[in-house]
């Protein structure tokens, strides 16, 4: 075996010949060179998972006092709030986690917009990050029904029957994902199941978002690649540190909500227990959703042979499917938002048109909000096929910096004038 | 720009979490559980408990509530007892393959008006009387919502007409409620001399549903206040470790 381990340690030493866990781990996450100047935005993809982690271990817990059926589910949940030990603890923590996991999650991705981390070579990265947005809506969605309160059933009635506009085989389609006529105890079943069953698929995408990144590495405010040394910094001990700034700040957030105000994300119609006899006067769907709603609802004529229905369905998954292309969409070379003038402009136009879409969503769709979801939505794939590609051409980006330290150490500010490069080089 | 950044960020959060209800705006009033180290007033919610059991028990269930979770709101075990006992539940069977009836044991929840749905509609003019467990959490706007409810009622306004068997309340989605007006003034006498007007007996039993709605809401908030505490701590120091770990790197 080989004699140049690194490890003094016999046991891990006869381990990591067999098993490199821990050469893995160092090289990974111990040396691994970091651009020295990320901001804080670039924290969300470890509070991302630092939320699924906190959703995977609430929820297990969670599954351990919950009954999947349409008699008793309401009740366990609330003798989970009312009598398990700490029960309400870890159901406000997987209640408000789920909105955490949006908040985080879609900071993470207006990032990637803003700075064009999605551009080469991170295109399979942010393909697999779409995928994860994808199974996150539907891990969601599943569980949101799961406590079987009225916006439980309905929203589940509602988006379940969104399939029955796809032709030929809709009818066919939510036949299935009920298991049966009706949202019913079937469908509370299988949604149990696939609750339970979708993180751990998630998981497996993270860990190839994660391995994929760490084959590009991560991209940086600047969007200029490290050139070398002086442009990095080894993970350990900046970015732990660096993330662990970002975690304490994220967690003071996360236990506001739970402890002061558990229900600030939630609808009071869910403390209502599902009845199929009485039709809410509003359903509405998460708040995370409200701007693919909005969308869905947008559409309110039919288009040639597709009926208004389908074209609502097409152009909600297709607001979320546009992402997978958006590396060859947007025609610009240049990265960050920073040396690109007018994609800056528009990045904060398209961030106000998702705002005014997911305002839209929680309101009846009729006059004014209609019209607002309407032209927002025009604008919504506009942003994608038009301006983007139309961008890349006529826009003049700024002058790059060469490398990432030119601006940093030369841009004035705080370095001291004999600050070099060659004080990177310590552990 | 990161400013604007971050109250764009805060705006797309925030914003779209409140949704839209349209309805006569209900007044904001002062609640014992309110604040991060709000508390429910015990005085008041054991008042609650007497016009709970004195007028709404009549028609309105408490499923999620065990006798034995009065201790919550100050009543002492023998007190407990007691106030079970004065209500009867079937129970069995027995040795014998009988069903008997036996006196409420604080184990048992609240005892329901009616044996079920139907005969709670049958009972109630076809309109049926929805549990109160969770009322104050299940409505928008929830204990001010209520309270609003309660005390909302009046003859309807000129031009406005209600239904045979129904009541106008201004706060009422519709303004039509099957409830006829459940609190009138000294419906109830309290023990302690309080003055039972519709106003008193109102805050009382929302005070008491406030706390049937989450029992653990005291536990919650007070550990809320320990854990936001070590929070604080803790991310200062993080946030001198990170500085010391990043003091040579321009």
């Amino acid at each position: 075996m080989s004699t140049d381990s690194q490890w003094k340690n016999p046991v891990i030493r006869w381990v990591d010949d067999r098993l490199p866990i821990f050469t893995y781990l160092d090289h990974e996450y111990q040396q691994f060179p970091m651009p020295k100047n990320l901001n804080y935005f670039w924290n969300f993809g470890a509070l991302a998972s630092i939320v699924l982690v906190v959703m995977v271990v609430t929820g297990i817990m969670l599954a351990m006092q919950y009954t999947p059926h349409v008699d008793y589910a309401f009740d366990s949940v609330e003798r989970i709030m009312r009598d398990v030990n700490y029960g309400w603890l870890l159901r406000y923590i997987h209640m408000n986690g789920g909105s955490m996991f949006f908040i985080v999650v879609y900071i993470h991705i207006f990032r990637g917009l803003y700075y064009g981390s999605y551009k080469a070579p991170r295109e399979l990265l942010w393909m697999l990050g779409v995928a994860i947005l994808l199974l996150m809506m539907a891990t969601a969605f599943l569980g949101y029904v799961l406590p079987w309160g009225q916006m439980s059933y309905w929203g589940a009635t509602v988006i379940t029957k969104m399939f029955s506009a796809i032709p030929f085989i809709g009818d066919w389609i939510v036949t299935l994902l009920w298991g049966g006529f009706s949202v019913d105890n079937a469908t509370l079943n299988r949604f149990f199941s696939l609750h339970y069953l979708m993180p751990f698929v998630l998981f497996g995408l993270v860990g190839m978002h994660v391995v994929a990144l760490h084959v590009t590495k991560s991209n940086n405010p600047d969007g200029v690649e490290m050139n070398g040394p002086q442009d990095s910094v080894p993970f350990h001990p900046y970015f732990t540190a660096k993330d662990a700034v970002g975690t304490g700040f994220f967690l003071i957030f996360f236990a506001y909500f739970v402890f002061f105000a558990p229900n600030f994300f939630g609808e009071a119609d869910n403390y209502i227990e599902a009845n199929p006899l009485q039709t809410p006067a509003h359903i509405v769907p998460e708040w995370y959703f409200l701007p693919f709603y909005a969308i869905l609802r947008s559409v309110t004529v039919d288009f040639w042979f597709i009926s208004a229905k389908l074209m609502g369905v097409i152009l909600m998954f297709g607001a979320t499917m546009i992402l997978f292309v958006l590396p060859w969409l947007d025609t610009s070379k240049v990265r960050s938002a920073r040396y690109r003038p007018i994609y800056k402009f528009v990045f904060w136009i398209f961030l106000a048109d998702c705002v005014m879409l997911g305002w839209v969503g929680g309101q009846l769709p009729e006059g004014i909000p209609l019209i607002m979801g309407q032209v927002g939505t025009v604008y919504y794939f506009a942003h994608f096929v038009i301006v983007l590609p139309v961008l890349g051409w006529i826009e003049k980006p700024l002058p790059l910096p060469t490398s990432i330290s030119e601006p940093v150490t030369g841009g004035g500010g705080g370095a001291a004038p004999g600050a070099t490069a060659a004080k990177m080089e310590k552990p | 720009m990161r400013r604007a950044m971050i109250t764009v960020a805060a705006a797309l959060i925030l914003g779209s979490a409140g949704q839209a209800q349209a309805a006569v705006e209900v007044p904001k009033q002062d609640w014992s559980f309110e604040g991060i180290f709000g508390t429910y007033d015990r005085a008041s919610a054991q008042r609650g408990l007497q016009v709970y059991k004195e007028v709404c028990a009549g028609c309105h269930s408490l499923d999620q509530i065990y006798y034995r979770n009065l201790a919550d709101i100050g009543y002492s075990t023998a007190a407990i007892k007691a106030f079970a006992a004065e209500e009867e539940v079937q129970d069995g069977p027995d040795s014998e393959g009988e069903m008997y009836m036996r006196p409420a044991r604080p184990s048992d929840r609240f005892v329901r008006p009616f044996p079920n749905d139907n005969a709670a509609r049958a009972g109630n003019n076809g309109a049926f009387p929805p549990d109160l467990s969770l009322m104050v959490e299940a409505r928008v706007g929830g204990p001010n919502y209520l309270h609003a409810l309660l005390t909302g009622y009046s003859d309807p306004p000129s031009g406005k007409t209600v239904m045979e068997g129904m009541s106008y309340n201004k706060y009422f989605p519709g303004n039509q409620i099957a409830m006829p007006p459940p609190l009138l003034d000294d419906a109830v006498e309290y023990s302690d001399g309080t003055k039972a007007t519709v106003e008193q007996m109102s805050r009382d039993i929302v005070t008491f549903l406030a706390w049937t709605s989450e029992p653990n809401m005291e536990e919650r908030k007070s550990m809320g206040v320990k854990v936001m505490l070590f929070l604080f701590v803790f991310t200062g120091l993080l946030v001198a470790v990170k500085r010391r770990v990043w003091a040579d790197v321009h």
